[in-house]
């Protein structure tokens, strides 16, 4: 057991400290959160500058290790997070990586590192959400197309993305796992329509997607036709990889904060409140200790491996209870929406749901853990 | 970064498991059990043989030269075992009193208002004097009180932070046991049948296991991190972790149970009680979460 980093790794951060240290106060000023165009830009422009220095790929190609610390140290740096890049670079960029063509790879790849285009992610449905096989969306060929109509749901920055990653039924008589296909979509093709949703939080973060027999290539299929649901989870499995860490970071310096807030208020003085802050101390170091036991797993093993799901129940917990906690500290300021950390409360809400709920979570620890039984 | 077991961790380990498994296992435990308050000489002794107390001793002195992650690593066993004894007691006196290295000494320690195993003890870190036994709430753990600080020519000193090595130690067995509660629970839940179907199959059922599972992998983080850099912070954040880990489990488990984890001939509330027995062990909870509060101040 070692958390020591090798002197490659130490090099590493060192240098990427110091870049940041130059690069970051050039940044043009954090765009308006409803300024869609706006964030598309920064969001990009943030990528580009990774890519011109050489950090681009840092989430497929580095190791593990070199991407825990690259993702400590930019948050720890107040830098930029990835924001209308996370399914490029997260999703859609490592499905393509490990499951395209090579031309495919060539034609996606190149441009979601230079910052160039963004992804989304066209999974949930109406009728489809944690039972995501029951996705009715469907494709029919025609010639060199497939031709796709139904609708998705939750699309997070739809808005903005010159692509979804696209989950389509293609075989409706196959057993449910076994009919789907995974299609590379433009979203400026005839037949898209996006309409925006307002999240709990009064901005609209994601979109509902009408699919009117929009023309896709075949050629845009990733994987062959129908077996898009396993090339779907190694999508998932990346999801579940070191997704958290920069967020880890951040809970802790928010908590830091939230003790001088509370130590400036007069909060301190209620010992169950500082007890409350000790626990969470525990526990964000805790949740920093598991992702760096994931991160070695995961160099160990080449894959991330099922410790995802673990981590990811217990932050999102943790993360909604670090805002419970930030609410007890301001009182009356906690239902002030100009207030640090109240609409953080808000987002933090959607933790459980996200990326699979926490009884979702629960159930594949149970089961592909434990191994328990299915029920019936 | 290479924050995971080495091979000659795991061997260390499997060790351990090996030692425990051949000589305490379930008919011991419940051998135990029936005979409160009899420590097994030779096995104390086996244990030392094995450099269980010795462990972190230097070589040249006797000991077997390794530091607190390997402590860490078999005390976990001890724990999932349901191991009894003063074993941090007398793992923390092995530099101090002879024969405690060795497992010739039995050695129990005054923590807090408690003692455990004073009546089998040959030696006692601190001072004993006054105790009166106390109908013990672990069957396998006997315990005395002492009373608190009087005023008086000699006073008693009033006790200080708790030594954070026996706070880690103590954190570990509870991670032992927490670990040893999910199995146990898991077992069960894919064996026992109702509505014709496992217990486990059963979602309630299944999210108890699953959520014993992630107290206990979040806790061992805790603790091998802590035990790399002994930091503090970092074992007082393992100590909060692991009781709740421990507690919580062995609760879960006896629900899990159904009614034979209210019986006296099931394992399970062996657990349970050993669990909260630690967890007043070396400082409190409380004292654990104001420290930790105070560290975010800087
Ligand atoms: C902020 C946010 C962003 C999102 N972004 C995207 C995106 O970009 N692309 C995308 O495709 N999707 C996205 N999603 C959708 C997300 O993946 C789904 O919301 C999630 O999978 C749950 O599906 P659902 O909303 O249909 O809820 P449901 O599946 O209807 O669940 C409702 C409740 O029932 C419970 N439940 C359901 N099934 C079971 C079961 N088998 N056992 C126990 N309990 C069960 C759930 O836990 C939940 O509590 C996003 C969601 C949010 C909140």
């Amino acid at each position: 057991m070692d958390l020591s980093y090798t002197p490659e790794e130490e090099e590493f951060r060192a240098r990427l400290r110091e870049w940041l240290a130059k690069v970051l106060p050039g940044l043009p000023p954090k765009p308006d959160p409803e300024d869609w165009p706006g964030r598309r830009a920064y969001d990009l422009g943030w990528q580009r500058t990774l890519y011109d220095a050489g950090y681009a790929d840092v989430h497929w190609g580095a190791s593990p290790t070199t991407r825990l610390i690259f993702l400590e140290e930019t948050e720890k740096a107040g830098a930029p997070y990835v924001g209308a890049n996370f399914v490029g670079l997260l999703h859609a960029g490592p499905t393509i990586a490990t499951e395209g063509t090579e031309e495919q790879r060539a034609r996606w790849l190149a441009p979601i590192l230079r910052g160039d285009e963004v992804w989304c992610q066209g999974f949930s449905e109406p009728d489809a959400g944690s039972d995501l096989a029951a996705l009715r969306t469907r494709a029919w060929r025609d010639g060199d197309h497939y031709v796709v109509s139904g609708s998705k749901i939750w699309t997070s920055h739809a808005e903005v993305a010159d692509w979804c990653e696209l989950l389509v039924r293609t075989d409706p008589a196959a057993p449910r796992h076994r009919g789907i296909t995974w299609l590379a979509m433009p979203m400026d093709a005839p037949g898209v329509t996006v309409r925006p949703l307002r999240t709990l939080a009064g901005s609209a973060e994601f979109a509902e997607v009408f699919l009117d027999e929009v023309r896709v290539p075949v050629a845009n299929r990733v994987g062959a036709e129908n077996d898009g649901w396993r090339v779907t989870m190694v999508t998932l499995s990346f999801e579940r990889g070191t997704a958290f860490v920069g967020e880890v970071v951040a809970c802790r310096r928010v908590l830091g904060d939230l003790a001088r807030v509370a130590h400036r208020n007069g909060a301190w003085d209620d010992p169950e409140l500082r007890r409350r802050l000790g626990r969470l101390n525990a526990e964000f170091r805790a949740l920093w200790r598991l992702t760096q036991w994931n991160v070695s797993e995961a160099e160990g093993r080449g894959v991330p491996g099922v410790g995802g799901s673990v981590f990811k129940l217990r932050y999102s917990h943790a993360r909604q209870e670090l805002y419970d906690a930030a609410a007890a500290v301001l009182g009356p300021d906690a239902l002030d929406l100009d207030r640090p950390w109240v609409l953080d409360r808000l987002s933090s809400l959607s933790y459980t749901i996200a990326a699979g709920t926490s009884q979702i979570q629960r159930n594949i620890v149970a089961e592909r853990i434990l191994g328990l039984p299915k029920g019936r | 970064m290479r924050f995971r077991l080495t091979g000659d961790q795991e061997a260390l380990r499997a060790g351990m498991r090996e030692l425990l498994g051949r000589r305490f296992d379930g008919a011991a435990l419940r051998a135990a059990a029936g005979a409160p308050g009899r420590l097994d000489r030779g096995l104390w002794r086996e244990l030392g043989a094995a450099g269980f107390f010795a462990l972190r001793l230097p070589e040249a002195d006797g000991g077997v030269g390794l530091g607190l992650p390997e402590a860490v690593l078999v005390f976990e066993e001890a724990g999932r075992a349901l191991l009894p004894g003063p074993l941090a007691a007398t793992h923390l006196a092995a530099a101090d009193v002879p024969g405690a290295a060795t497992g010739e000494t039995v050695v129990a320690r005054v923590d807090g208002g408690l003692v455990e195993w004073l009546a089998e003890a040959d030696e006692v870190t601190g001072d004993a004097s006054g105790a009166v036994p106390v109908r013990s709430v672990d069957p396998l753990t006997p315990l005395h009180r002492v009373p608190g600080p009087v005023p008086g020519p000699a006073p008693r000193p009033v006790p200080g932070p708790a030594d954070p090595v026996a706070v880690l130690l103590t954190a570990a067995e509870q991670l032992g046991t927490a670990t040893r509660a999910c199995e146990l629970a898991v077992q069960h839940a894919r064996t026992r049948v109702q509505f014709g179907q496992p217990i486990g199959a059963f979602q309630a059922v299944k999210h108890l296991c699953a959520e014993m599972l992630v107290r206990a992998e979040t806790a061992r983080a805790a603790v091998y991190a802590a035990a790399v850099t002994s930091a503090p912070a970092d074992i007082a954040a393992a100590r909060l972790l692991a009781d709740e880990a421990a507690v919580r489990g062995t609760r879960d488990c006896l629900q899990v149970h159904g009614g034979m984890g209210f019986t006296w001939e099931s394992e399970v509330h062996l657990h349970l009680k050993r669990a909260w027995v630690r967890a007043q062990r070396a400082g409190s909870n409380a004292e654990g979460e104001e420290m930790l509060a105070a560290e975010l101040l800087g």
